[in-house]
């Protein structure tokens, strides 16, 4: 589910979001309408991740009635994985609560850097406090199972920041961290700086160098690399990214939200106005849609699949898709082992070391 | 048609002097287009000509104009290119009138390919009508530029009209100044036909399309004509003109200038120059014709993907249809592989054949460096034309080697007289003349290399005289000179398609600036790949290109994936839009980046 508010969006942010405004009460109801509009599913919902945005800018009761809809028109199976996302700095031990005692069970903190000159040049309004307060906040509210967003290659950050940004991470104990490399994305203001040449950003030797410590730290200290920028403690693997990891349907609710459904795709508009307004009117929100076929499909899989550590299992794709992976895609794989990209096991394809690093070299053979 | 009433007259005038301009107030005025039909520079048709302000393509059209002596005049306006690689072209347009308007603006004055141009006319004895544009500008000196033209050119300009095409000031008195001072034609209509081709199109439901001025007798469709060339006979189905459209009329006359269909399929059946006449009754003598073109300017083309070879064949030969100046015949790289080395008349004809082909043709192309035609003297006597870098023979059979080399004008404020010395000396010119037009405007002759010419002598001249100075040049001959082949091998492999020749005293600074320029270009890819410059096996510089260490999306989530799938699609693509040699994937513009030093 899609929260597009934020109190300010962030210089690098290329995800619709909108200021909070009078509009957050007319978009909860909209939701509403849609989320309505699966009633009769008899299917069990076994994760859900409310982002943003920043759902926890939302009032006290905004959320309540927001946790309230879902349990109303979904199954949610016991013990599913329930995570919203919270910046530093927006969360109180009220909405907390709310919070918990809706269901939700894990919290996801945009920290990026735990440096103050460097949050400033992203543009995020939250400093190092806020990160430590909100976290304890939640701790001392109960949550189990946290992850902290963490970026590297930001604009004149050192390999020794970023070193620093993880020893710190580290030593809050959280269950889950995701480690991201900054993408300057197409209409953000970062977008501009480069074009201008004002945005210094670390070459990619220096990036990929701090991809590798990230690994060897993270790793030390007992997470464990489960996906190109995913690490967690044994056992707290996000269920719900798996999902998509795994190329398995989800429904998607909001403005630009997402679906995967009885093998088709779709996104609803992003605009927060025209969804609200379609909604009330009972129009579609749908802006595009694709049903890929089988060859898509299995590129699909392959393209998010390979993203996992463990890569690609043999066995499932051979029962979902009745073909063996090494016969399909036989000369792309043989393609990638000999640039040591790739490796084949008896149980799955994955990326090498080297491989993981350079991901979009080996997706591009599949897609 | 009374031939007294006819006028075949062309424009004269320098890039952004206006002539396109005037040409549509005419048509304008005459009523050839109204007001409404009336597209900003419509003679300049193909796209590629109205995006950059320049005429390739000769065009023709005929104008009805009621003068002041009450009667009708038929005026036909024969466009010419503005452009030095284009002179060829002039000459042809040329050849088909009477008289032409000289416009100069009235700020900028002369420039030097006016200059060449005029003296054309002038030697196919044209009438000159000088016109004065832009009049209405700020800074217009029409009393100066009146004086330059009577000074520079000897002409009298006495009589000169004043003008604005823009904004539609002295367009009627252009045109009296047409009637009354070009000669009508003169051309007996009950001779036998003798008509020029001075231009042809190629019109995929009606064939090849003549463009003809009638020198004697008369043209009608359901007549045998003859190519007094090519001895091939047609009937005509069509005559007309065009105004601007195609218009169809019963016959074309001696002096008048149209177009002619005959049912030709096959376009080296029509050479342009060349006469025709009545197959039945043939005028004993052809006219003169022109000089076969010759180009200065070779570069290889190749399709990136191989299997378009054929596709760039039927390209080319469909170009050639309308343009007798491009040459080219079938080339094979070791890099590039099947391909095509094509001549043509300068620098910006290339560029405009290969925007075409990309354009209207829609396909991906490798175009290696430019160069001029060599010739190797081997030491057992023989003589070889080298028109492709690769194919210099090894030193030990070379003797001596000419490059071809141009008398090139320029004419350019006094301010920046050292600065073209400076540039010329730099290209290795040798300095000639100096002549001042008037106090304040020079014009400098040099000798200089045709390959220093198109490699950036003319980016510079424009550059370090703000854009001030105009160029023309002609080729004067052949002359010896020092001149090495500087190979470029990537990954330790020799890449036949970016070798040069460069004079030995330049090789080595060519030769760091391209490797650099090579790094710029050359995506890192899976591996580290060495760029190295060598002059026979002595390597002069040498640039890595490091191996790519990092190149992946760090986020792919539910809302991601058609997104990002379409990112990787697209990512692809692009990739197939560089040409694998070897195991090195090199972009398009690294074979041009030789051009692109400083």
């Amino acid at each position: 589910m899609h929260i597009p508010f934020c109190v300010q969006k962030c210089l690098y942010c290329d995800f619709p979001s909108y200021p909070l405004a009078h509009l957050a009460a007319s978009y909860i109801e909209a939701l509403a309408r849609e989320t309505e509009l699966y009633r009769e599913l008899k299917v069990g919902i076994t994760s859900v991740y409310i982002g943003g945005g920043t759902p926890t800018c939302l009032t006290l009761d905004e959320l309540e009635r927001l946790l309230a809809m879902l349990h109303r028109s979904f199954d949610i199976v016991k013990d599913a994985e329930f995570t919203v996302e919270a910046n530093p700095g927006t969360v109180t031990a009220e909405k907390l609560k709310v919070l918990l005692r809706g269901g939700v069970n894990r919290l996801s903190f945009g920290v990026q850097a735990l440096q103050e000159e460097l949050l400033t040049k992203l543009g995020r309004l939250h400093g190092v406090k806020d990160v430590y307060t909100s976290y304890t906040l939640a701790r001392e509210a109960g949550f189990a199972n946290i992850n902290l967003d963490l970026m590297s290659g930001l604009p004149e950050q050192t390999p020794d920041q970023w070193r620093e940004t993880l020893g710190k991470a580290i030593d809050l104990q959280p269950e889950h961290i995701s480690a991201y490399s900054l993408k300057v994305e197409e209409g953000t203001p970062f977008a501009e700086q480069e074009r201008a040449g004002t945005l210094l950003l670390p070459d990619e030797d220096t990036n990929a160098s701090m991809f590798v410590s990230t690994a060897h730290m993270l790793t030390a200290a007992g997470y464990k690399h489960y996906e190109i920028s995913n690490y967690a403690k044994p056992g707290c693997q996000s269920l719900h990214n798996l999902r998509y990891w795994h190329n398995e349907s989800y429904i998607g609710i909001g403005a630009s939200a997402w679906t995967y459904w009885e093998g088709c795709r779709r996104g609803n508009k992003a605009d927060v106005e025209r969804y609200i307004e379609d909604m009330y009117l009972g129009r579609s929100v749908v802006a595009e849609q694709e049903r890929p076929d089988t060859g898509q499909a299995m590129a699909e899989t392959m393209m998010l699949g390979l993203r996992l550590i463990a890569g690609v299992n043999r066995v499932e794709f051979r029962n979902r898709y009745a073909v063996d992976i090494l016969d399909i895609y036989q000369a792309q794989i043989e393609k990638m082992q000999k640039l040591n990209l790739l490796e084949v096991s008896d149980q799955a394809v994955r990326l090498t070391n080297k491989g993981l690093l350079l991901g979009n070299e080996v997706f591009a053979e599949f897609v | 048609m009374d031939a007294n009433l006819i006028r075949n007259f062309s424009i004269i005038a320098h890039i952004d002097h206006g002539k396109s301009t005037l040409a549509d107030r005419l048509l304008e005025f005459t009523g050839a287009l109204s007001a409404r039909e009336m597209q900003d520079q419509v003679l300049d048709q193909m796209d590629l000509e109205k995006e950059r302000g320049i005429t390739i393509k000769a065009q023709a059209v005929r104008l009805m104009y009621k003068a002041k002596d009450e009667q009708i005049y038929q005026l036909n306006l024969i466009d010419t290119p503005g452009h030095v690689d284009f002179t060829y072209e002039v000459s042809r347009s040329l050849a088909a009138c009477e008289g032409a308007l000289l416009v100069v603006d009235a700020a900028q004055g002369i420039e030097a390919q006016t200059l060449a141009n005029v003296y054309l006319a002038l030697e196919h004895d044209l009438e000159i009508v000088p016109v004065i544009n832009k009049i209405d500008l700020p800074s217009a000196e029409p009393e100066k530029v009146r004086k330059e033209i009577e000074d520079v050119i000897g002409l009298d300009a006495s009589d000169a009209v004043l003008a604005s095409a823009k904004s539609g000031i002295g367009i009627e008195a252009v045109l009296e100044a047409i009637v009354a001072k070009v000669p009508p034609p003169k051309g007996l209509e009950e001779a036998p036909l003798k008509a020029l081709i001075f231009d042809s199109l190629y019109d995929s439901y009606k064939g090849v399309i003549i463009y003809v001025r009638v020198m004697d007798g008369r043209i009608k469709p359901g007549m045998k004509i003859k190519m007094m060339a090519t001895e091939k006979i047609f009937e005509v189905t069509e005559v007309g003109y065009f105004r601007p459209t195609m218009t169809k009329i019963d016959e074309l006359t001696a002096g008048q200038v149209g177009f002619v269909v005959a049912a030709i399929k096959n376009v080296k059946d029509t050479r342009v120059g060349d006469t025709v006449t009545d197959a039945q009754n043939p005028t004993p003598e052809p006219l003169p014709g022109y000089k076969q073109v010759t180009p200065m300017v070779y570069c290889g083309l190749y399709p990136i993907d191989s299997a378009d070879y054929d596709d760039l064949r039927d390209a080319l030969d469909k170009l050639r249809l309308n343009d007798a100046s491009l040459i080219f015949e079938p080339e094979t790289s070791v890099a590039l592989g099947f391909g095509f080395r094509c001549g043509f008349l300068g620098l910006l004809h290339m560029e405009v054949i290969q925007e075409r082909l990309e354009r209207e043709f829609d396909l991906a192309l490798i175009t290696t460096a430019p160069n001029v035609i060599y010739k190797v003297y081997k030491t057992n006597g023989e003589m070889v034309d080298v028109d492709n870098p690769s194919k210099l023979p090894v030193v030990q059979e070379i003797d001596r080697i000419e490059e071809p080399y141009v008398k090139a004008t320029v004419i350019v404020p006094n301010d920046f007289v050292g600065a073209i010395m400076e540039l010329s000396q730099e290209k290795r010119g040798v300095f000639k003349n100096m002549n001042y037009l008037d106090e304040k405007r020079v014009m400098i002759i040099y000798e200089l290399p045709l390959s220093e010419i198109i490699f950036d002598y003319f980016d510079h001249l424009k550059s370090r005289t703000k854009g001030y100075a105009s160029l023309d040049y002609e080729l004067i001959g052949y002359q010896a000179s020092k001149l090495v082949k500087l190979d470029i091998m990537l990954n330790a492999e020799p890449v036949d398609a970016l070798a040069i020749i460069v004079h030995r005293d330049k090789a080595q600074h060519r030769g760091r600036i391209l490797c650099e320029k090579l790094k710029e270009i050359i995506p890192r890819q899976m591996f580290e790949i060495p760029i190295q410059a060598s002059i026979g096996t002595k390597v002069i510089a040498r640039e890595t290109v490091k191996a790519m260490r990092k190149n992946v999306l760090a986020k792919c989530y539910g809302g991601d994936i058609s997104r990002k799938r379409k990112l990787l699609e697209k990512q692809k693509e692009g990739k197939k839009r560089m040409k694998q040699v070897g195991s090195v994937e090199i972009p398009q513009e690294a074979f041009m980046a030789v051009l692109k030093v400083d």
